[in-house]
């Protein structure tokens, strides 16, 4: 009545595999190709990766050999500084997983402590659990998780919320992938204080911050995806901008490009509307001149209070 | 007395493998599922109390069958059946309910024929007291 889709196999199981055609058939070749090219730098992120799709890969394929496998577990903690491409990489994970069917949906619930911890006596549990019940099939992804757990405060209801989480984390391991996200040292004090999650987490990765060359080549594929292009001079400024933007507070790496970005643009329309007699070609469009960089608060004086938000 | 209502009352009781697979058609439906349980099983009582709310934004059927683990230890001792409502317009009803549970010690019922004016024939359902209850 029911077809399991492995009981055929169980009975005669398979002894040579085609490795090539296995991981394509799983998409990760795609998906680790994409994360190379898509992702600037972050080479022990990707390495990592790597090896976990791998040892996924070769696991199912242990599965099908008939020989021991236990289910490995997934759940995951990414740590780093703002902007380390944490979450880009999770939305990545998930497909990987997907694609290897440890994972059955392969939905990506993105959530922070707002959406799993009540205002309540009795409103947290219900809310965790139907975050949970969302996530059910796929991953779950907790940003800031660190704000689950308020030292200060016996009586917060993150510890609740903890603790439903730890629960459904060790029971429903083949359900769901939990992925824990935050900043390096507050995560670090985050797991003293719970040990329950960091005994769970198979796989701890740290994303390192970004290089000054790294960061330009993330602004110009920012700017060609948005089909714009530094002209020579524009691309020394902004050598010079991401220098004297790193030692400015509040910098949170590839966001703040991305920040940037989208203000240089601003300054690029400005500056093509202040003169409206001109004509204009297609190169003054998609050109961006350094005094649409120079113009920046960063030179001037650098980050005040306001730049919190750039 | 077996009770059987719903879909699929004249198979054996559905596994929990299975109960997981009529829900995931459900969720792939689009369909709203509800836990609903009672005591009183009567054809006629339309009105189960329900666990929770209706789940409509899942994914997986894992979690329905979460709360289903849930309500089974909580009501273990009464009915529980699951339905799908299809909220899509000109539907907008209960497409598929079938049971879930049944407490140790099923509920009996009998057909009670009464004899009204003109020859006329009545029957009610009525619920027997179990036979044990004294002992």
């Amino acid at each position: 009545m029911l077809d399991v889709p492995h009981a055929t196999t169980t009975e005669h199981n398979e002894t040579h595999f085609d490795l090539r055609k296995e991981a394509e058939a799983a998409g990760i070749t795609d998906t680790l190709q994409q994360l190379e090219q898509e992702l600037v730098g972050l080479k022990p992120v990707k390495s990592r990766v790597r090896q976990i799709a791998s040892l996924l890969l070769i696991e199912r394929i242990r599965q099908r050999a008939g020989l021991v496998s236990a289910p490995p577990t997934l759940h995951m903690s990414f740590t780093g500084n703002p902007g380390t491409g944490k979450t880009t990489v999770a939305l990545r994970m998930a497909k990987i997983l997907h694609g290897l069917g440890f994972v059955r949906r392969g939905q990506v619930i993105s959530v922070t402590r707002d959406d799993l911890v009540g205002q309540y006596i009795g409103h947290t549990a219900p809310k965790t659990k139907e975050i949970l019940k969302k996530a059910m099939g796929g991953v779950l992804f907790i940003d800031e998780a660190y704000y689950l757990h308020r030292p200060d405060n016996e009586r917060d209801y993150g510890q609740e919320s903890i603790e439903i989480l730890l629960q459904v984390m060790e029971n429903q391991r083949e359900d769901l992938v939990v992925i824990l996200a935050g900043y390096g040292e507050r995560m670090t004090s985050f797991f003293a204080s719970n040990p329950g999650f960091r005994s769970r987490i198979a796989h701890h990765i740290e994303f390192p911050d970004y290089a000054e060359a790294e960061l330009l080549v993330i602004a110009e594929l920012m700017l060609k995806e948005r089909g714009y292009r530094f002209s020579t001079a524009a691309r020394e400024a902004f050598e010079k901008y991401i220098a004297l933007r790193r030692t400015q507070p509040f910098f949170s790496n590839a966001r703040s490009i991305r920040n940037a970005v989208d203000r240089i643009r601003l300054r690029q329309a400005d500056r093509l509307v202040s003169d409206l007699d001109r004509m204009l070609d297609v190169a003054d469009l998609e050109t961006v001149d350094p005094a649409d960089v120079l113009a920046s608060r960063v030179f001037s004086g650098g980050a005040d209070t306001r730049s919190a938000k750039s | 007395m077996k009770i059987t209502q719903g879909c699929f009352s004249y198979l054996p009781d559905l596994t929990d493998e299975q109960i997981t697979r009529q829900v995931q058609y459900c969720l792939a439906n689009g369909w709203a599922v509800n836990i609903e349980f009672t005591e009183d099983p009567h054809p006629r009582n339309i009105y189960w109390e329900m666990w929770g709310l209706p789940m409509f934004d899942l994914q997986d059927a894992a979690g329905v069958m979460m709360e289903l683990a849930e309500c089974r230890r909580v009501y273990g001792d009464r009915y529980i059946r699951i339905s799908g409502f299809d909220s899509s317009h000109g539907w907008e009803s209960v497409r598929i309910s079938f049971l879930v549970n049944r407490p140790p010690r099923e509920a009996e019922f009998e057909l009670v024929r009464q004899e009204v004016g003109g020859r006329a024939i009545r029957y009610t359902t009525v619920r027997r007291q179990a036979a044990h209850a004294s002992t």
